[in-house]
């Protein structure tokens, strides 16, 4: 499998740290940080994973998940979405949640999971 | 006190005094002795047919031995297996009375705790309602949520990796330090936000409730405004302890301005004289003292007691929203939510300026008769180019007239109203089909 994420998340210590522990782990970490032009940037990174924030500027998460989710090259993308709600609130469309704040070991488990990668897979 | 209000009760206290045996009353309106036995003891309900046949046999009027059959305490009941939500033994609705007859005080304390519900789930909707569209609240929660999760993932790198480039941990560190500058501030503005609704605004009765309990201790007439010279709006809700929140006094204060006006242009004296003259015809007090009928009709439900006859109101804005209510006995007003869609309240919001007179029967076991004057103002308070606010007045006398049978069918509201075929419904009745012909007498 891939080892390449793509981390949209629009704060920067945030996104610095999740991409820290996500490169340690032995992944490339690609990030973006605004919702408007995130689409474009999806298609022309392709990750294998995507790690995506709800509450972004220009576009939301949800809005984001939908489009991949209609586009049948995007569709079987795996995505783990952050929420600053509940994780009852996580988007439909989304291969797993997780709450904010969240432990780094969480982060990368999941991502790790949802990848296929199969070392943390529940 | 509910104890002697009961049909029952009444029926037997009527007949013992006019020395009428059980058997022959029993017999003259064609039940078993056995079963008037219950029926005076307040154990099985009393039908409309046989009601009447009972007020003709014991030469008193129906309401004589029904009345008090809306008690509050009743009403009480009703709104608490309405809200029953599908229990597995439905709530007995067809012996309420019987209920209040055996165990007035068991009764009376769960009207109480019903309106108690009430006023709690009404508070916890607000409550909730502010938390979720207060938009300084979310944003502030977004914001600290945002900074813990980053100093909880950077703390947590600094903490757990040993071999970190000296970059890295000097960028880690900062981040930190921002952060925590961050959701200190944001912590500091909540406090600020939160000290400064310090006062019980999120208390468990609305404003407008607190305005209520005020009024209500005071008869609804404000006395002091009475005089030549009355006192600042502001000494006459000092240390009332009903007004609890800075909502509830403004609207105190609103409505003391209110009436103070009201007060200057029907003086007591010469608003009492043309009353004992003209009757309370809200339209001809209005041309005589030269106002529109909505002082008149202010005026006449917050005279002191003792002057006039009983009177009702209540005012609503343009939603229909309740902003004042003086009930009378016989005409619940709904304490939350909407009353009946057909109260003429409603009519002349769409018809400001237009003042009119319906009499009307108020559902009930024993129909209430009232006429309604229903009057709306609407002004225009931001000029040409603001909004038109609309105010609606609803009076409400006793009939005083014979009963036509032309009077307009009313109820409270839908959902305790017994009406049945109401064209106007907009939910179903617990009371159809239930209070019926004593069909839920017997368990």
């Amino acid at each position: 499998m891939g080892r390449q994420v793509l981390l949209i998340e629009d704060e920067p210590h945030i996104a610095e740290a999740i991409r820290y522990v996500l490169a340690r782990d032995g992944w490339e970490v690609r990030h973006h940080g605004d919702g408007g032009d995130a689409m474009e940037v999806i298609r022309q990174v392709g990750p294998d994973v995507l790690v995506l924030d709800v509450m972004l500027p220009g576009r939301s998460g949800y809005e984001i998940l939908q489009d991949l989710r209609r586009d049948p090259a995007l569709a079987a993308l795996p995505v783990l979405v952050l929420t600053a709600r509940g994780v009852q609130h996580g988007p439909e469309g989304a291969t797993r949640v997780m709450a904010k704040p969240f432990a780094n070991a969480d982060v990368v488990s999941a991502v790790n999971a949802i990848a296929g990668r199969g070392e943390a897979a529940e | 006190m509910p104890r002697t209000a009961l049909t029952g009760t009444r029926v037997r206290e009527r007949r013992l005094r006019i020395g009428m045996k059980q058997a022959d009353l029993a017999r003259h309106v064609g039940i078993s002795p056995a079963y008037l036995n219950l029926i005076e003891h307040n154990r099985r309900r009393v039908g409309e047919a046989l009601l009447t046949a009972l007020a003709g046999a014991l030469g008193v009027a129906e309401t004589a031995l029904a009345e008090g059959a809306e008690s509050a305490v009743m009403e009480g009941l009703r709104a608490a297996a309405a809200g029953a939500q599908a229990p597995e033994t439905p709530p007995e609705i067809g012996r309420i009375e019987e209920f209040l007859g055996r165990f007035p005080g068991w009764a009376e304390l769960l009207a109480a705790r019903q309106e108690r519900v009430g006023a709690l789930e009404h508070a916890l909707v607000g409550l909730s309602e502010r938390m979720a569209q207060d938009p300084f609240l979310s944003a502030s929660m977004h914001e600290v949520l945002s900074a813990v999760t980053s100093v909880r993932s950077t703390a947590a790198i600094l903490a757990e990796s040993e071999d970190m480039e000296p970059e890295w941990r000097a960028r880690f560190h900062a981040n930190i330090h921002e952060d925590s500058i961050r959701l200190s501030e944001a912590a500091q503005a909540l406090v600020a936000y939160i000290d400064s609704t310090e006062e019980s605004e999120t208390g468990l009765s609305s404003p407008q409730e607190e305005v209520e309990s005020w009024l209500a201790r005071t008869d609804y007439h404000l006395a002091a405004l009475e005089r030549p010279q009355p006192p600042a709006p502001e000494a006459m809700i000092e240390g009332i302890p009903d007004l609890a929140s800075g909502a509830a006094r403004q609207l105190a204060l609103a409505h003391i301005a209110r009436s103070r006006a009201d007060a200057q242009r029907l003086p007591l004296g010469p608003f009492t004289a043309a009353l004992a003259e003209d009757g309370p015809d809200p339209a001809r007090l209005a041309a005589r003292f030269g106002v529109t009928p909505g002082p008149v009709f202010r005026r006449l439900a917050t005279l002191p007691r003792g002057v006039g006859g009983a009177a009702g109101l209540v005012i609503c804005d343009a939603a229909g929203a309740m902003t004042f209510r003086r009930p009378l006995p016989g005409f619940a007003l709904p304490r939350f939510g909407a009353a009946c869609p057909l109260w003429p309240l409603y009519e002349v919001l769409a018809r400001p300026g237009t003042l009119i007179r319906v009499p009307v029967e108020m559902a009930g076991r024993v129909p209430h008769r009232f006429v309604l004057y229903a009057f709306a103002e609407a002004r225009h308070p931001g000029g040409w180019d603001g909004p038109q606010v609309v105010e609606a007045m609803m009076l409400i006398l006793p009939a005083t007239a014979a009963r036509t049978g032309s009077e307009r069918a009313i109820g409270p509201a839908c959902r305790i109203c017994p009406r049945p075929g109401c064209v106007a419904r907009r939910e179903p009745s617990i009371l159809i089909g239930v209070e019926g012909e004593d069909r839920a007498a017997i368990p």
